[in-house]
């Protein structure tokens, strides 16, 4: 008698329990919440992040609402439980790059530092829209680049080895498989620049840009992050040469650790904190968009013979971009010559492409470094730490370049996947310069 | 984007090659001084503003140019001949002994 009672006592003692660890692991967005808030006029769904005042302080500010500064927010609190972070941003939640680029996805690098690095971000990627609880609409479409000579196709053999080599997918496709894959490529021999093959990697795809700001900014946000929007940081906070925190649009903020992950303002913002040059350019890269069609492309393509990569949206436009306009700028809008240059290209693989008009297109300030590869470190200053130099190909590395710079703000040292991006390996001579291009950012 | 070159006049800007920040200073070629090296290959200033950068009108006369030039709003202030500072002995700092 007194063990049943016992028991009852337990059961009703641990099903409040069992109900809160429900409410907790039922996830905010399913087929079940859909239905019920549908039945209930949607009047129950909760903004997907709040919009509060700074706090006077914090354990750690990410200046930057780009994907990489809200991933990094994301990761410090899921996977090193630091919760006390604000994320400021200067204008509106993914005005910049992250809602900027051409949305391909892919780890085919030749440098092992790189490989690693954008392979784990491929990993990432590939759970993301789980992990969120957030469709990031990631579609692994595959990423095709086509070569034009029996050289470049040696080349891609090399890279595509050294990627098998590092555990990544890639396959050699001849030009019978590409006419197959891509019917309305130009694959003939009298094209301007005929193809001869080219390299494969399955994996690669594409995600949708904004979804990804979205989910990462909410997943944030519910772990207790305060995303602070029409923040612009003016001034660092400084004890002797310790940065203590930020002056801002909204205020003084204080800080334990500040990290810096502002992309194409990376000059301006290191300026603010007494550090002149840097081994970054500032470059424009402009975009385009033509007008729904049916579907056309169902893979990245890449061509091999200028800088041109395309693909189609969801929403039937083909998403497509070329080479930088070539000069140092900050406005967000590029000249025509590059959009004469990059319609060229696109025209000489799909001349069926001629008579599709252009809906659309814009630019985005690029942080072009001097090897091509990425900075994720500690520093310069003590209580800082710095993300830049994506060059053009940083919404890709969104997850990883988070997960590690959340690991090395977190532990105030690099993870084993970025410690080879460093600031100081220019001046060490250990640059990573995949393209091996040299000290001219324009030509990475 | 039109650059007014001083020989050709105003010209497109497809006819110019772009050289870069203009602020940099070579070392002596014989310099091992390694910081200045440094610098000059990788550091830049990188303005939101008045940039002094090279270019070279190399579509028309080939002559370099430095021009001022704003990165914010992609207007140019200034344009003159990069002659008798660009690669030449003049613009080597002076205080970088071999």
């Amino acid at each position: 008698m007194a063990q049943s009672w016992l028991c009852v006592g337990g059961l009703l003692y641990s099903l409040p329990q069992s109900l809160k660890w429900m409410t907790i692991r039922m996830a905010e967005y399913s087929a079940f919440s859909l239905l019920k808030n549908a039945l209930t006029g949607n009047k129950d769904w909760r903004p997907a992040w709040r919009k509060p005042d700074p706090k006077a302080s914090y354990d750690v500010i990410v200046i930057g609402g780009g994907g990489h500064g809200l991933s990094t927010a994301y990761y410090l609190a899921k996977e090193h439980g630091i919760t006390n972070v604000a994320v400021l941003e200067k204008g509106w939640l993914g005005s910049g790059n992250v809602g900027r680029n051409t949305t391909a996805v892919r780890s085919n690098y030749l440098l092992p530092a790189n490989t690693r690095f954008y392979e784990h971000s491929m990993k990432l990627w590939e759970n993301l829209a789980h992990d969120l609880n957030y469709n990031v609409m990631f579609s692994q479409r595959g990423c095709l680049n086509l070569a034009h000579t029996p050289a470049q196709l040696d080349d891609y053999a090399r890279r595509g080895n050294a990627m098998r080599h590092l555990g990544v997918d890639a396959e050699l496709m001849t030009t019978a498989e590409i006419a197959r894959l891509v019917p309305a490529l130009d694959v003939s021999a009298t094209a301007r620049f005929p193809i001869v093959g080219g390299l494969m990697q399955r994996r690669a795809g594409t995600a949708r840009h904004d979804a990804v700001a979205w989910g990462y900014a909410r997943g944030a946000d519910r772990r207790g992050v305060d995303i602070i929007e029409n923040c612009e940081v003016t001034g660092f906070l400084r004890d002797g040469d310790r940065i203590t925190g930020v002056t801002t649009t909204r205020g003084e903020i204080r800080a334990k650790k500040v990290a810096v992950a502002v992309a194409g303002s990376t000059g301006r913002v290191m300026r603010l904190a007494g550090i002149e040059t840097m081994p970054i350019e500032s470059h424009v890269l402009q975009a385009f968009v033509t007008e729904s069609l049916k579907p056309f492309i169902d893979t990245v393509l890449t061509f091999g013979m200028g800088h041109f990569y395309m693909s189609q949206s969801d929403k039937g436009g083909l998403v497509y971009g070329g080479d930088l306009d070539g000069y140092n700028s900050y406005a967000q809008r590029g000249s025509l010559p590059i959009v004469d240059e990059v319609m060229s290209e696109m025209l000489a693989l799909f001349p069926g492409l001629a008579r599709v008009r252009m809906l659309r297109s814009w630019g985005g300030v690029c942080d072009m470094s001097m090897d091509g590869s990425p900075i994720i470190t500690t520093g310069p200053l003590p209580g800082m730490y710095l993300n830049c130099g994506w060059c053009y190909g940083g919404f890709k590395a969104t997850p990883a370049s988070g997960w590690c710079f959340a690991w090395t703000i977190a532990k105030d040292e690099p993870h084993g996947l970025n410690a080879a991006f460093t600031l100081d390996r220019f001046y060490r001579g250990l640059v990573i310069d995949d393209k091996g291009q040299g000290a001219t950012p324009r030509l990475h | 984007m039109l650059i007014t070159c001083p020989y050709c006049g105003p010209r497109d800007v497809i006819e110019f090659t772009y050289q870069g920040d203009g602020n940099r200073q070579r070392p002596q070629p014989a310099s091992q001084n390694l910081d200045a090296w440094n610098a000059y290959v990788y550091d830049r200033l990188n303005p939101a503003g008045d940039h002094n950068e090279i270019w070279q009108h190399s579509g028309g006369c080939r002559a370099h140019l430095r021009v001022v030039r704003n990165t914010l709003t992609h207007e140019i202030s200034s344009t003159a001949f990069a002659r008798g500072d660009h690669n030449s002995v003049a613009r080597h700092r002076a205080e970088d002994k071999p």
